[in-house]
């Protein structure tokens, strides 16, 4: 298997760091290199919660904090091995996210920020004024890292040990990634409901993502602590926790390799300009934060994206390496019976305060039937849907999925019980190839989570999904998109795309919403003649859609609204001749 | 404790907990209008309480020079963006003479009239109209041109103007800590409790700015129209209501209510050029403890964490900034727990 260039770049960086340590370069360089290794592990827990998940926390300078001071209290007091001090910090770091995490990441993006700069600065003032930790002045006399009687605590040795635990988290964020827990964590951005409808559980994912970059920055306090020698607050306050983000931002938050350069890039200027601006000015102050909220402010509006997206730009994009025709075929839920009852929707309702949004409606859908629900616009046909998805509760009435009751779960059990869907405005990540896309939908039907994808122990798993996606995609006629990038794909590929990620989760039933909207012609014939094989196939659909034309041609029951209520239901010949159906669409005559 | 000492400590934290009220709403208000979290609300408070302190002296406050500075930046965008815009000069440069017309009016004013040593209301009013003038230009030269990004960016765009303007504040006022003189000197006696004139002042000041921003927003027609780009913003662009102007407003209203509370808070504590940031984070944590979205709700919460810093300061001293802070969390509990769901659009 050829290397991706990720990888390769992993290597190259491997093999670079005992060859600098035993360049006779500066010890001064050295020491930078430490400190930006270690403030680029920090980053780096930012680029996976707000590059990729799209989350942003001040929080991490504080939880280098409690990384520092577990290590520095409990060597300096109880005479613990930093070793076992390392986990301890770990284990505390990750209790206070969780804490943190779980109470604000059921609420909308921006209260997490919030929360972290509170705890933030919670912590800060009670680092500073706890007797115990040593108040404002810090602990000192902090011992070095050694193993054995071997010194690894300072210049040259730490720097190796520094930096391969750097890389190593690196390699194991990137194959984070790339894996069924990565897809699902960068589903996570675009809005909560396409992830719930594949089976994810975005709250789950949030919390371990922003644990995750927690335990980055405890690493990185552990080796603070023993390199320094001597913690104290102010390392550890709001305006670091800033200045974290700001590395990470100014590298380029979405790329892995932009937490390297940040770091590198703000550490030097940090140092230069602290010296330089006093100068300049005249008296002494940290006048360099003024140029550093510029700075922020500039690249955030000329280079969101950040410094590495340059560099991105111009590597070359290899196409995925296919490895997975060998795979074992991944397991399949067993199917109805033609003609058994698959969906069953009793008299539900959905009202919106005074108004009557859905009201009683009821109809079912069997196995091996296409159902068109239709009406004009307003008739309360989307919500319906979401009522039978999930997405929105209902105010009475009981949605029965194969004998089981299903109202009143979240989206993602429904999902989960084999109920796929599509979407009106079609939800995908841009960013990711068709293939990629598309494996998303098989995500309940893969186990390995993050730590799995982290050390590599997925990659069974990883091709057996890859190979259930190119068989979806090749089902509907996709099977030549697969590396593309989903966000080049013209509309009609994109519905399609859609209705694969919706095969892969293996549904009994599918929803789909709008299938044909922004089609043109031929890409409609096309649509029909995949729905009619996968209902030639065994398979239930229901469909919204306004094109006549398809749904005539493809279902074989119809259900009809208007203002929220049934119309009526019955064949297609039957409703082509309903006078009530012609005055809900064309008006009545007087 | 007894009830002397609990009374004296609750009217403490009311009257702080007023101006924290009054940056809570300024707060929810940018928030509201903008989607801006509007982390720099606290540097128009050190910039008003620091105004006047160097007017007190009769000096020209770095303000001005801040201001002059600002405005000009401000009016090259402005310049630049108009010519790309209509590729004449004559609107390109009335763009520019309109974004500097209020801060070189009210700059020159001050250099003319800070060695006279006007009265210290003249004086006050002359610094909350500078620290006012700010707030249109933060808003073209940091915000314009990010209007529709995510809320996220606009977020980190805020730590980034409030670094600047913390440090330009380091700049223009050094690091010595000023006290301002109180407004009104006396006290009156309630029982066992003292209140001093400048307690009033605050008390009837925050209640006044508070009936007036009602007012605005029920009774005027561009307060409808800031509370329609509140709600949808797109809808109001496609009834005339301009996003640009909007925003401007909006931080124009921020910065006179920050300068106002600089100057209410100025002669009961010293103020450092980064004093604004904590003060303006306490105002901030009742709003977010309000939802970011109801005036009352900020309101009831300023006064909440008023008291309990109130509190905090006499039981525990060192640890009432831990106190205020840490209480977030069991708020923003509650909050999701009872709160909907936010199953938010991005």
């Amino acid at each position: 298997m050829a290397l991706k260039p990720q990888s390769l770049g992993l290597l190259v960086l491997a093999a670079a760091v005992p060859l600098v340590a035993v360049l006779p370069l500066p010890d001064f360089w050295i020491t930078q290199l430490n400190y930006i290794g270690m403030y680029a592990m920090t980053a780096l827990g930012l680029v996976l919660l707000t590059g990729v998940g799209g989350l942003t926390s001040f929080g991490q300078a504080a939880f280098v904090g409690i990384g520092a001071y577990t290590t520095a209290w409990l060597t300096l007091n109880l005479g613990v091995s930093p070793w076992i001090t390392l986990f301890i910090g770990m284990v505390l770091t990750a209790a206070s996210a969780l804490v943190v995490g779980v109470i604000t990441l059921r609420m909308s993006g921006h209260y997490l920020p919030l929360a972290t700069i509170a705890w933030g600065l919670s912590l800060y003032y009670l680092m500073g004024n706890l007797d115990a930790l040593g108040k404002y002045d810090g602990l000192l006399g902090i011992q070095s890292l050694s193993i054995g009687n071997f010194d690894i605590g300072q210049g040259r040795a730490f720097f190796v040990l520094t930096w391969f635990i750097l890389l190593a988290f690196a390699a194991a964020l990137l194959h984070l990634l790339d894996s069924r827990a990565g897809r699902a964590i960068r589903a996570i951005k675009s809005g909560p409901q396409m992830a719930e409808a594949m089976g994810i559980s975005t709250f789950r994912y949030k919390v371990t993502i922003f644990v995750l970059a927690a335990l980055s920055a405890s690493v990185a306090g552990w080796l603070l602590a023993h390199f320094q020698r001597t913690v104290n607050p102010s390392a550890f306050g709001l305006k670091m926790g800033i200045e974290y983000l700001f590395m990470s931002v100014v590298g380029g938050v979405n790329y892995v390799w932009g937490a390297f350069v940040g770091a590198g890039l703000i550490k030097l200027m940090d140092d230069q300009l602290q010296v330089l601006l006093p100068r300049l000015i005249g008296t002494s102050g940290s006048y360099e934060v003024i140029v550093f909220g510029v700075m922020l402010v500039l690249v955030l509006k000329y280079l969101p994206d950040g410094l590495w997206s340059m560099v991105e730009k111009k590597l070359p994009r290899r196409p995925r390496a296919v490895d997975w025709q060998q795979a074992a075929p991944l397991p399949e839920r067993n199917k109805p019976a033609l003609g058994e009852l698959v969906l069953d929707v009793d008299r539900i309702r959905k009202q919106f305060g005074g108004l009557t949004a859905v009201n009683d409606i009821s109809f079912q859908i069997r196995a091996g039937q296409i159902v068109g629900l239709i009406g004009p616009n307003g008739a309360g046909k989307s919500t319906t849907f979401n009522l039978i998805t999930g997405v929105l509760s209902l105010t009475s009435g009981t949605v029965s999925y194969r004998g089981r009751r299903v109202s009143g779960l979240p989206a993602r059990a429904i999902a989960r019980e084999g109920v796929s869907r599509t979407f009106q405005h079609v939800k995908m990540i841009p960013d990711m190839t068709v293939l990629e896309n598309v494996a998303l939908g098989a995500h309940t039907r893969g186990h390995k989570g993050v730590a799995a994808a982290m050390i590599r122990t997925n990659s069974d798993e990883e091709r057996r999904l890859f190979r259930e996606a190119q068989r979806q995609l090749e089902r509907i006629g996709m099977g030549e998109y697969l590396h593309e990038q989903a966000g080049n794909l013209a509309m009609g590929p994109q519905r399609l795309m859609e209705i694969a990620r919706a095969l892969c989760a293996d549904p009994a039933l599918l929803l789909l919403d709008e299938p044909a909207a922004g089609l043109r012609h031929k890409e409609k014939q096309a649509l029909a003649g995949v729905l009619r094989q996968l209902r030639d196939e065994g398979m239930s659909i229901l469909l919204v859609e306004h094109d006549m034309d398809l749904v005539m041609q493809v279902c074989d029951h119809l259900v009809v609204m208007e203002f929220g209520t049934l119309l009526t239901q019955g064949t297609p010949e039957q409703i082509q001749q309903d006078p009530k159906v012609r005055a809900a669409y064309l008006g009545t005559e007087h | 404790m007894d009830s002397t000492i609990a009374s004296i400590l609750l009217l403490d934290g009311l009257t702080n907990g007023a101006v924290y009220a009054l940056l809570g709403l300024a707060t929810v208000l940018v928030f509201t209008v903008t989607r801006i979290i509007f982390i720099p609300q606290g540097e128009f408070v050190a910039y008003g309480a620091l105004t006047l302190a160097i007017f007190q002296t009769g000096k020209v406050p770095g303000t001005v020079w801040l201001l002059l500075l600002l405005a000009s930046v401000a009016a090259v965008m402005e310049l630049f963006s108009r010519w790309q815009h209509h590729r004449s000069l004559p609107i390109a440069l009335k763009a520019a003479l309109k974004t500097l017309a209020a801060p070189v009016a009210v700059s020159l004013l001050a250099i003319w009239a800070a060695p006279q040593q006007w009265p210290l209301l003249a004086q006050a009013a002359m610094s909350v109209a500078i620290v006012t003038v700010y707030g249109p230009l933060v808003y073209r030269v940091a915000y314009q041109s990010l209007e529709s990004a995510t809320p996220l960016v606009l977020l980190i765009v805020s730590v980034g103007v409030h670094f600047a303007l913390t440090g330009l504040g380091l700049l223009f006022f050094g690091a010595e800590g000023f006290r301002n003189p109180s407004f009104w000197d006396d006290r009156f006696n309630l029982g066992p409790v003292a209140i001093s004139g400048q307690t009033i002042i605050i008390g009837l000041t925050a209640i006044a700015l508070i009936v007036l921003l009602w007012l605005y927003f029920e009774r005027t027609l561009r307060g409808k129209a800031l509370r329609a780009t509140a709600v949808n913003r797109t809808g109001a662009r496609l009834m005339g209501i301009s996003t640009h102007a909007s925003g401007q407003l909006t931080l124009t209203m921020a910065a006179f209510i920050g300068a106002l509370s600089g100057l209410l808070i100025g002669p009961t504590t010293t103020v450092f050029y980064d004093s604004g940031f904590l003060i303006g984070l306490k105002g901030f944590v009742a709003a977010v403890a309000a939802g970011l979205s109801s005036y009352p709700g900020a309101l009831i919460a300023a006064a909440f964490v008023g008291v309990i810093e109130a509190f905090g300061s006499f039981w525990a001293s060192a640890f009432k900034e831990v106190i205020v802070f840490t209480l977030i969390l069991p708020v923003l509990l509650v909050r999701s727990i009872y709160g909907h769901n936010a199953d938010e659009e991005h």
